[in-house]
């Protein structure tokens, strides 16, 4: 088949505007994600951002399904996060029935959230470092920690990545002996890593020229476009929904908030490199202060909530990741509504590549940092 | 351009570091040349699930009772069962059909916790593929079958835990059947002391009616005079 160009006459096309359909099947898109380009020689003079090659029907899906039966499928929403995914619902669902989550509970949560933080951010990097063109190597560094906080969550719940842990009131299972040790000692050569990592990564001269003042985004058009998490922060607004709605029990931790300054792709890497560093602050708190007791009230596992709605939310590692759920009195959801982070920040994504040449927008598009189950769930 | 320079080195210095740090640090180095060699599976690892069964029969030993509640809780609705009959056509409490789709099961483990007779449990088992998309991946109830032994192998502490769980069960149960005896026992004798009790008091009273029953119709005779005039009054 010809290349789409070709069924435009010239005129149709404008002088010398090239349509490149760059992906679905392109390694730096992160999934199965479309790019119509247009472009003026290397330019990019309009961009169409094409998805749904990975819609699974997932909101309709939970309509029929009790309320438990759908924290498994929350896992594949951003499967490299299924933690936070699971909290999210939980957190949503908990509102419907208004439960009391213990406190030993609460720590766990907070402690697997932080580690998925962990686990997003340093692939976010090597991913990120990988668009740039330095292929594989720091990419792998990143993958071979990741894989030691894998391993901790496979002891904890069984699998490494579609958890399935967190339940309303409370988690599955309680900490395995010798899981909290194990956890403080990775945590514990976690900075060493990041370490590392800024030194093979923050001032190379390579690294500063692709990314610095590439794809920017002023905080007006952040926040214009909705955007949030990481991304949002590094456009300079303090906006992180651990401080705002202090769920669970985040008020309870010292830890900051990295903001940047330029909105460009290099600050969007830098914050999420302080943000794992704030991250592994929390979790030292948080395995020092665990208490024992209780993980899980006495919950039905099926129940049959009120009628009413409800919106919960957290910061996931991508920005904010909210469950709306409107209950009808069965045991099913009546509406099962996603808000996912990905696929909001992709919004962006047209504004910041016009411009810029076509290997800018791929990196572009890895700054932002998307999960395509989430965007076409 | 010795700017340019520093950076790259630095970052230089870093990959030749890991370079070399992997020969001898074996956390430098974690690849596993899978299928040649193959890494150790984690004991809390879940994948697809299995059936236990005690003892050394299969049919005998079989913990599953066909009351089907792991296959209304499995979400992508993955599980098949039909009950078993004997020779009368009557139903026993045994599985005929135990059907588990394996390519459709999503490893959720939500039919293990809603077991409540401990029977269907996750295996650690990950070479699964097979080259007959249908049949091949339909893993039915004889295959499903392993014994507790195999459980305690690959998951010892959960095993053990189950185990334990069971024989806590059993004792209650015993010590329940005992209370129960007990009770039936004592109200036995309760019912016997009681009825003892009344056939005396029934012979004691037959002998006394007679004296007791003149005495009362004569009080009533005598107070019946007073009453009436009260009536009158209202
Ligand atoms: S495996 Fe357990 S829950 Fe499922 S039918 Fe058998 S006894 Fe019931
Ligand atoms: S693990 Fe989940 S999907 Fe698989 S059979 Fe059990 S309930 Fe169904």
């Amino acid at each position: 088949m010809p290349a789409r160009g070709y069924h435009l006459s010239k005129d149709e096309l404008g002088a010398d505007i090239l349509e490149v359909a760059m992906g679905p099947h392109h390694p730096s898109t992160h999934g199965v994600f479309r790019m119509d380009l247009k472009l003026d020689g290397e330019t990019v003079v309009d961009l169409k951002p094409i998805f749904g090659y990975l819609h699974r029907n997932h909101e309709k899906l939970a309509e029929d399904i009790p309320y438990l039966g759908c924290m498994p499928f929350t896992d594949r929403l951003d499967y490299l996060c299924g933690m936070t995914n699971n909290w999210a619902f939980a957190l949503s669902a908990e509102q419907l029935i208004e439960i009391e989550i213990p406190e030993r509970a609460q720590y766990i949560r907070v402690i697997c959230a932080e580690l998925t933080r962990l686990i997003n951010h340093c692939l976010l990097v090597g991913f990120f470092i990988n668009d740039l063109g330095a292929l594989g190597t720091p990419l792998l560094y990143a993958l071979r920690e990741r894989e030691k906080i894998l391993d901790l969550f496979e002891t904890l719940s069984g699998a490494r990545m579609m958890v399935n842990y967190m339940r309303f009131g409370g988690v599955r299972c309680d900490l395995p002996d010798g899981w909290l040790q194990e956890c403080e000692r990775i945590v514990g050569r976690f900075p060493a890593f990041l370490d590392e990592y800024e030194t093979l990564l923050k001032d190379n001269e390579i690294v500063i020229t692709r990314s610095q003042n590439v794809g920017v985004l002023t905080q007006e058009e952040a926040t214009n476009f909705s955007i949030t998490g990481p991304m949002l922060r590094a456009s300079g607004v303090n906006y992180d929904i651990r401080k705002v709605d202090k769920y669970g029990i985040y008020d309870r931790f010292d830890f900051k908030v990295p903001i940047g300054a330029h909105g460009d792709c290099y600050d969007r890497f830098m914050v999420r490199m302080l943000e794992m560093r704030e991250s592994i602050k929390i979790l030292k708190q948080a395995i020092a202060d665990i208490p024992e007791g209780p993980i899980m009230g006495n919950e039905p596992r099926v129940f049959k909530p009120d009628p009413q709605e409800t919106y919960g939310r957290i910061e996931s590692p991508k920005g904010e990741l909210g469950f709306y759920l409107i209950a009808d009195g069965t045991t099913n959801p009546y509406r099962y509504k996603v808000r996912p982070p990905s696929f909001v920040n992709l919004t962006a994504l047209r504004h910041m590549c016009i411009g810029h040449k076509v290997a800018d927008a791929v990196i572009i598009l890895g700054s932002i940092d998307i999960v395509l189950g989430e965007v076409d769930r | 351009m010795s700017l340019i320079a520093k950076g790259i080195l630095q970052g230089m210095a870093v990959t030749a570091k890991n370079f070399i740090q992997s020969y001898y640090k074996k956390e430098r180095l974690p690849t596993v040349e899978y299928p040649e060699e193959k890494s150790t599976v984690n004991q809390f690892t879940r994948n697809i699930p299995f059936l236990v069964y005690d003892g050394e029969d299969e049919i005998e030993g079989m913990r599953c009772t066909a009351c089907k509640l792991c296959e209304k809780a499995c979400p992508p609705q993955c599980i098949y069962i039909i009950k078993d009959t004997d020779e009368n056509d009557k139903p026993i409490k045994r599985p005929k059909v135990f059907d588990i789709d394996s390519s459709v099961c999503m490893s959720c483990q939500l039919c293990v916790e809603v077991c409540p007779f401990e029977s269907i449990r996750m295996d650690s088992e990950f070479e699964l593929s097979n080259e007959n998309r249908f049949e091949g991946l339909l893993i039915n109830r004889d295959e499903l079958l392993k014994s507790n032994e195999y459980y305690h192998e690959i998951h010892p502490i959960e095993a053990q835990e189950t185990d334990d769980r069971i024989a806590a069960k059993i004792a209650e149960a015993e010590t329940k059947k005992k209370a129960r005896e007990e009770k039936a026992r004592l109200a036995a004798e309760a019912k016997q002391a009681a009825a003892a009790m009344k056939a005396a008091e029934e012979a004691a009273a037959e002998t006394e009616t007679s004296a007791t029953e003149q005495a009362q119709q004569s009080e009533a005779k005598a107070e019946a005079p007073e009453d009436n005039p009260e009536t009158k009054n209202t």
